[in-house]
């Protein structure tokens, strides 16, 4: 089989936006942050994603604003090169080529003209030794010059980019690694060293794992491996420096921030605290607790009004001066391990998994935007290395998406397992899922799989456990109950010469339930539960179970320990045929008769697609990625590709993804589905640029008809024509749906801005405008269930827009609103 | 090694008393620390810390303040007296009545021409130092509350006083108050409690520091009388401040038991705005801190846990080396024990009476390290209290256990003991000689024969002691030298000669033969500690402060081979870094080559005929040497083996039936009979 070359795996689900620190523009309008090789510009009023820089090849490992123009930003990567970006537009404006790896970028206002850098010195990738070089930008118009004009600084750099630290105005940079903290000055190109004992006799871990320097005063601010802070002063002696030690943290520090006027420091680290002590006043200090994963990066606006802190779970924080949230932006949660399969709500499509510690994660592979939350343990997660706390490790969906079922555990080292089986329904009113049933005891033992029927009419689970039983849980009719309350009980248990299970499966039309038994494979009737036959092909355990689909739903598939792939016809009961390879994840395609095969062998895993009927392989990718793939899932389609490639045509209607065990969501894409996306971005742009006040609702909106038009003139300008109505259009199709006004309110606006405007005023039905905002503020409570953030945010903008005022003053205001007052902006704009 | 039976013992109940004030004294390094009881302790800080100088209380003696003026030492105390102190002869010398009520704090000038105390009746009192004593000069202008604290400015034209509620500046020249500043009672805690300024320091420049019972260190301005800066250092209370000589740092004693630095630093670096910030923090004390000192290179502090700390600054420091090292004072520098060798009886000096035991037996033999059965338990003999209010100062028991005698700062007494079986009783030797009156420090001949007796002007009286009474013989001076009290009497197993150490490391040998002068050790520039008189050779063997040994033959009026030895070849590094005198030598009569050392934290035993260990060698090799042969055994040992089994060790004494009988005193069981500390939230609990 010829391998395409339109067909290539790419990652997707965003990369991490928390390996650098994110940065706020000066207007505290943007946050900017890394994620892969893109830099990710974000909204800080609206959260939402703006646009990104497009331009490294490689990881993208520091960004900073150019000191010189607060609207420009440089970017380094591990490419070798540094760009210097618009941000507002996302216009490369420079690259300039370094020529080795680069992972982290400073700069300075003192510095004019020069970059400082770490490159990484040694050849040998086993002992990594960093450097920290300064590069002398070279002036010239060109769009990318080399920049060779290096000199170095320092040697005794720290691989964490966050042990280096520019000191007041620029006079200083400190540094630090392991124990030692090296204050290098430029005027007097002198460096004073100090160092730390590793351990004293309480056995503090003394390491360094932060810096940051004080932007007024002498004074450097180090973070350390046992929680301690240390603020350093009198560092040009070698003997009268002096230290003053702070503890709050229980853990390593893990990030230091200044605020821009001096008066504050902040600190973060595991216990996912952020920390605010009050600079020059001993141990007085705030807290905002429970911001989710352990903060790793903190920064400030340069106006001190912001603070931004990044998170493990991949979040991005936007946090008042005020110290209170106010935005959250989130990507993918990527935890240490995925402990439930991947799994695609029904109703939303999608996709699930462990997110948060506890929760299940929502998140939109096609708007790539984390949706909500599902908690499902309903206890406080302690941050703390060490402690055994509850995790949820299965979770299954049934065919309609009403039905949620969850298993979680704690107790994994330890003998006392704990675990609790969950039952969850969707709850129309509040969008969400509501918990029904908390099985405390369903089996004695570890639940190894568990699977819902597929059929439309019953819904039924099925649980296999280590205590050799499965277990089928129908919603009763419990008579005790009451009877809207429909629970889930247990209706039968089935066992097979008290082997342990090993999976179970249910086939497409759910009149068969096979269960794994070590190497046996049973096949009973759901509705009668009796046990019609058994299967067997040693040696091995069966590992994975999978029925055919549609025109091969006679077939079973299963793979086993022993590297077999077996494909047993069941209408024979008969192994129709059996092949060698080490399966590590089936896969089937519920909208074909595809079922996906990932084999891992010799360090890289293949792909295989193939139809149970056909012995060959519709398509075959090697090496796909050099790591095991032990989660994968077919992802229905919006709208179905017309693909007639042979290659392709396996990717028409469902797209696979797959979690490698370095935790990057991967998937297939054609080249004709990548050709779309990149022109739909570009439509997708939203025009952010100007606040959303009260006089942009009364001029702003004149003002920039008035802009476009001049734009229009402008040759350059791809933006489509104007027409008449393309504010309003624009207005609709822009705003968030859940705070536009309803339908018949926005008809009569959409209605009107076809008519040409008469300077008179505009009789509008205010009472109705009236009852229809109560309508919107009623649906949203319903929302509710979705983003509590988003919403808070919405209600937000709602009080603002209606400070509390009289009746009357309100009606009075909406008429003034309502007013054409073009003609003052036209007065406005002849001004000038 | 050898092996010993060793008389474990731990029923000497010994508390030490806690601290109160401590003074420093800038131009002869000596540190005054006074305590709960009223003893007053004078350490050499340049000398290790070594206790120089005891003075005992007394009952109801409370002292709440210590100030050195130029060398002279005086103390105040609730009893609402002035006292100053004769250092040479280590005693009061007198106490004038200040008539103002209970004295809290005392302060001199610099220039050493005044005194200052503030008194419960609201009064400042100003006392003119004269050569002999001290002249009430006048009242500064009285205040409705207590003078807590005071402090004088440097130039001595000013005052700051520290009272419940507020700050108060005087101009002495004119006695009235210049500035009147507020503290104010904290936000946290009831306006109805009052803040006490418990301790205040002027500075040059005219900043006035102070530390109260809210927990705040707030810096003033004496021109404008404001408040500049205020550190919240502790929920409780800061008791004590005290000011580097340069004015550039500062340290604060908490009840929490932390002490706090703050610094005089730039706060942009090369330039001249300097301010004070907090740096560091010591955890040394578990109790209230009641008195901290910044002397040069280090930090001492002490408080209700009665341990004085010393905790070297290491920037102040060029070398650093075994004198600066974190330093903890727990037991004094003196013997508190004294043992009746021949009769197995102990005696235990308590600051008010002297308990008298009769060490316990076993029975059977034992493996190394094996406890054996204990036939009969030991037991208290007598319980002798003190007549009158002072405090005992030194007291002895005679190696046959025949006599008791101890001494107070005015009264000697010298009593019999008669033990037959289980009758103990005692009598008083009404008629001692007038000599005897009191003495520094008290010593049996061998034979218990006579008594010495330690008193003033460094001079030696003897006393012959039999059944009818006590006899003076004679008294033994130096021939030169100085007048400093003796601390220390070592008499020889023959009977024949006598030594005795004063504090200014002189060491005299006196014949007690003829009662004439024998000769002088050549002084050595640190304190002696310990020394012995070795009975089968006639050589003083001598330990000092800085922990250097000395051997002196007193026959040739030299230094003994092995002394120029060690002398050459030096000491141990390990050996010179411990960091508490030895207190006892003794020399084993079956081994003669064996000199016998303790100091607080282990035994050891030196072996003069073994090489001495270098550098290089392991110093404390007990442990490898059990593994090697008896061959290797030989190459590998060298003179010095250190016993660590024991800890925290008050005396150590050799029977005459080669047992061990140590004293311990465990700092657990100390720590157990002191009040509750504050409490404090600890994370995690």
């Amino acid at each position: 089989m010829v391998e395409t070359s339109d067909i290539r795996v790419v990652r997707c689900g965003g990369s991490k936006v928390n390996l650098t620190p994110p940065i706020i523009s000066s207007d505290s309008r943007f946050v900017l942050c890394t994620s892969g090789d893109l830099v990710k510009v974000y909204s800080t009023r609206t959260e939402e994603w703006l646009h990104s820089l497009q331009g490294h090849t490689n990881q993208v490992t520091g960004i900073t604003l150019n000191p010189a123009n607060h609207l420009q930003v440089y970017s380094c990567s591990v490419d070798g090169t540094v760009k210097l970006w618009d941000f507002i537009d996302g216009i490369l404006i420079k690259t300039f080529v370094i020529g080795c790896p680069l992972f982290a970028i400073y700069v300075s206002e003192k510095h004019t003209g020069v970059l400082f850098l770490h490159v990484s010195m040694a050849t040998d990738s086993k002992n990594e030794c960093f450097q920290l070089v300064s590069v002398h930008l070279p002036k010239s118009a060109e769009q990318e010059v080399e920049a060779k004009e290096m000199s170095a600084v320092s040697s005794h750099i720290s691989k964490n980019p966050s042990c280096t630290a520019f000191g007041r105005g620029g006079e200083y940079i400190a540094f630090a690694r392991h124990l030692q903290l090296n204050v290098y000055f430029f005027r007097k190109q002198k460096t004073y060293s100090f160092s730390l004992k590793a351990t004293d006799k309480k056995g503090a871990k003394n390491a360094f794992t932060c810096i940051a320097c004080h932007p007024t005063d002498d004074c450097i601010a180090t973070g350390h491996e046992d929680g301690k802070i240390r603020l350093w002063r009198n560092f040009i002696h070698k003997k009268e420096y002096t230290y003053s030690t702070q503890h709050w943290h229980h853990n390593a520090v893990n990030t230091l921030c200044f605020t821009p006027e001096g008066t504050h420091l902040l600190s973060g680290g595991i216990e996912s605290v952020l920390v605010q002590w009050q600079y020059g006043a001993g141990n007085r200090k705030e807290f905002l607790p429970r911001l989710g994963g352990s903060i790793l990066h903190i920064s400030a606006s340069s106006d001190g009004q912001l603070f931004c802190t990044s998170h493990s779970d991949n979040k991005i924080t936007v946090i008042e001066s005020s110290f209170k949230v106010c935005g959250v932006i989130q990507g993918l949660v990527k935890g240490d391990a995925v402990l439930t399969d991947l799994m695609i709500d029904p109703r939303s499509k999608a996709l699930v998994l462990n997110g948060k510690p506890g929760h299940l994660q929502f998140y939109s592979l096609l708007r790539d935007k984390h949706l909500y939350n599902l908690d499902i343990v309903q206890q406080e997660y302690i941050y703390e290395a060490g402690l055994d706390q509850f995790e949820v490790v299965k979770a299954a969906f049934d065919i309609k998406g009403s039905w949620l079922a969850t298993v979680e555990e704690r107790g994994k080292k330890s003998s006392d397992l704990e675990f609790f089986l969950k039952l969850w329904a969707f709850d129309e009113r509040t969008q969400s899922f509501v918990l029904n049933t908390t099985i405390t005891a369903a089996h004695t033992d570890r639940i190894i799989s568990m699977c819902f029927s597929s059929s439309e009419e019953t819904t039924m689970l099925v649980t296999a456990a280590e205590d050799s039983q499965f277990k089928a849980w129908c919603q009763g009719a419990d008579a005790d109950t009451q009877q809207d309350q429909n629970f889930w009980s247990c209706d039968f248990v089935g066992s097979y010469h008290k082997l342990n299970p090993t999976n179970c499966s249910f086939s497409a039309d759910s009149s068969l339930l096979a269960v794994s038994f070590q190497e046996v494979i049973t096949i009973w009737s759901p509705d009668t539960w009796e046990m019609l036959t058994t299967l067997c092909q040693p040696p091995g355990v069966i590992r994975d179970l999978c029925f055919g689909r549609l025109s091969c739903s006679k077939y079973l598939l299963g793979t086993t320990t022993k590297n077999l792939l077996c494909c047993w016809n069941l209408l024979t009961c008969e192994l129709e045929w059996s092949t060698s390879v080490d399966v590590s994840k089936l896969q089937p395609d519920p909208f074909s008769e595809n079922v996906a095969a990932f084999s891992y062998q010799s360090k890289h895993t293949d792909l295989f697609v193939f139809k149970p009927s056909e012995p060959r392989p519709l398509f075959t990718n090697k090496n796909v990625c050099s790591e095991k793939v032990h989660r994968a899932v077919f992802v229905p389609r919006e709208e179905p590709l017309n693909s007639c490639d042979e290659s392709t045509q396996w990717l028409n209607r469902s797209q696979l993804y797959f979690l490698t065990q370095n935790m990057d969501l991967l998937t297939f894409s054609t080249a004709t589905e990548e050709d779309r996306m990149l022109s739909s971005s570009k439509q997708l742009v939203i025009d952010d640029s100007v606040a959303v006040t009260p006089f942009y609702l009364l001029l702003g909106k004149h003002r920039q008809q008035q802009q476009k038009l001049n734009t229009q003139s402008h040759p350059v300008s791809d933006k489509p024509q104007q027409t008449q109505g393309s504010v309003t259009i624009k207005e609709l199709l822009h705003t968030p749906a859940h705070v536009l006004p309803a339908a018949s309110v926005l008809c009569s606006m959409f209605v009107n801005s076809f008519l040409i405007s008469n300077t008179g005023v505009q009789q509008d039905p205010l009472r109705e405008e009236m009852d229809s905002e109560k309508e919107e503020e009623d649906s949203e409570e319903e929302m509710e269930a979705c983003d509590s953030q988003q919403e808070l945010r919405a209600q937000g903008s709602v009080d603002e827009v209606t400070p509390k005022l009289s009746k009357a003053q309100e009606r009075e205001l909406k008429r003034v609103r309502k007013t054409d007052f073009s003609w003052m902006a036209g007065l406005i704009d002849s001004k000038p | 090694m050898g092996e010993f039976k060793v008389h474990r013992v731990r029923f000497f109940d010994y508390m030490p008393s806690g601290i109160r004030a401590l003074a420093f004294n800038q131009d002869t390094e000596r540190m005054a620390v006074a305590r709960m009881d009223g003893s007053v302790e004078v350490f050499h800080c340049s000398d290790r810390f070594f206790q120089e100088k005891i003075i005992p209380g007394r009952e109801q003696c409370g002292i709440e303040g210590l100030s050195w003026v130029g060398e002279r030492l005086f103390s105040a105390g609730l009893n609402g007296g002035i006292t100053e102190y004769d250092l040479t002869n280590q005693k009061v010398k007198y106490t004038i009545d200040a008539y103002g009520g209970p004295i809290w704090t005392i302060t001199g000038n610099q220039q050493g021409t005044h005194l200052a105390v503030g008194c419960e009746d609201g009064t400042v009192k100003l006392f003119e130092v004269n050569e002999d004593q001290i002249q009430f000069e006048r009242n500064l202008d009285r205040q409705k509350s207590r003078i807590i604290s005071l402090s004088w400015h440097p130039s001595g034209s000013k005052i700051a006083a520290g009272m419940m509620d507020m700050i108060q500046v005087f101009n002495v020249e004119t006695g009235h108050s210049i500035h009147r500043m507020l503290a104010d009672r904290g936000a946290g805690t009831s306006r109805s409690k009052e803040c006490v300024v418990w301790s205040v320091v002027y500075l040059s420049d005219g900043t006035i520091i102070t530390g109260d019972s809210v927990g705040m260190v707030k810096l003033w301005d004496d021109q404008t009388g404001t408040l500049i800066k205020s550190h919240n250092v502790t929920k409780c209370d800061v008791l004590a401040l005290s000011v580097s000589q340069n004015e550039d740092s500062l340290v604060a004693g908490t009840s929490e038991g932390i002490v706090v630095q703050f610094q005089f630093v730039s706060m942009v670096l090369e330039k001249d705005d300097k301010e004070w910030v907090r740096t560091r923090t010591f955890r040394n004390h578990t109790h209230d801190i009641r008195a901290v000192a910044e002397i040069t290179t280090a930090v001492v502090s002490g408080g209700m846990d009665a341990q004085l700390v010393v905790r070297p600054l290491l920037d102040k420091i060029e070398v650093r080396s075994a004198a600066s090292a974190l330093r903890k004072i727990h037991f004094p520098h003196r013997r508190l024990v004294s043992c009746a060798r021949k009769s197995g009886l102990m005696l235990f000096q308590y600051p008010g009476h002297l308990e008298l035991w009769r060490l316990g037996e076993s029975e059977g033999k034992g493996t190394p390290g094996s406890s054996l059965f204990v036939k009969r338990n030991p037991e208290k003999l007598l319980q002798l209290k003190v007549k009158g209010e002072d405090h005992i100062r030194c007291s002895a028991v005679s190696p046959c256990g025949g006599w008791i005698v101890y001494s107070t700062a005015s009264t000697l007494r010298l009593y019999r003991l008669h033990c037959d079986n289980n009758n103990i009783s005692i009598t008083k030797i009404s008629k001692l000689p007038k000599v005897l009156s009191s003495a520094n420090q008290l010593c049996f001949s061998s034979d218990s024969s006579h008594l010495f007796s330690a008193s003033a002007q460094s001079s030696v009286h003897i006393a012959s002691l039999s059944q009818s009474g006590c006899k003076f013989v004679g008294t033994l001076k130096p021939k030169s030298g100085s007048h400093q009290a003796i601390h220390l009497l070592a008499a020889s197993e023959d009977g024949k000669w006598l030594a005795s150490a004063n504090s200014d490391h002189e060491v005299h040998i006196y014949n007690l033969q003829t009662q004439k002068a024998h000769c002088t050790v050549p002084v050595y520039s640190s304190a002696v500690t310990a020394m012995g008189i070795h009975p089968a050779t006639n050589c003083l063997f001598m330990m000092h402060a800085d922990q250097q040994m000395f051997e002196y033959s007193i026959e040739q009026k030299q230094y003994t081979d092995w002394s120029r030895t060690v002398q050459r070849k030096g000491l141990h590094r390990f050996w010179v870094e411990r960091d508490t005198p030895c207190l006892n030598v003794m020399f084993n009569p079956q081994n003669p080559s064996h000199v016998i050392l303790h100091d607080m934290y282990m035994l050891c035993i030196i072996d003069q005929s073994l090489p001495l260990p270098d550098d290089k060698t392991q110093f404390y090799n007990q442990l490898t040497l059990k593994s090697l042969t008896e061959e290797q055994r030989k190459s590998q040992s060298h003179a010095f083996k250190v016993c660590k089994t024991f800890k925290d060790i008050l005396c150590v004494e050799l029977m005459p039936d080669q047992s061990l009988v140590v004293v311990e005193r465990p700092l657990e069981d100390i720590a157990t009979q002191l009040p509750a500390p504050i409490k404090q939230k600890k994370f995690a609990t």
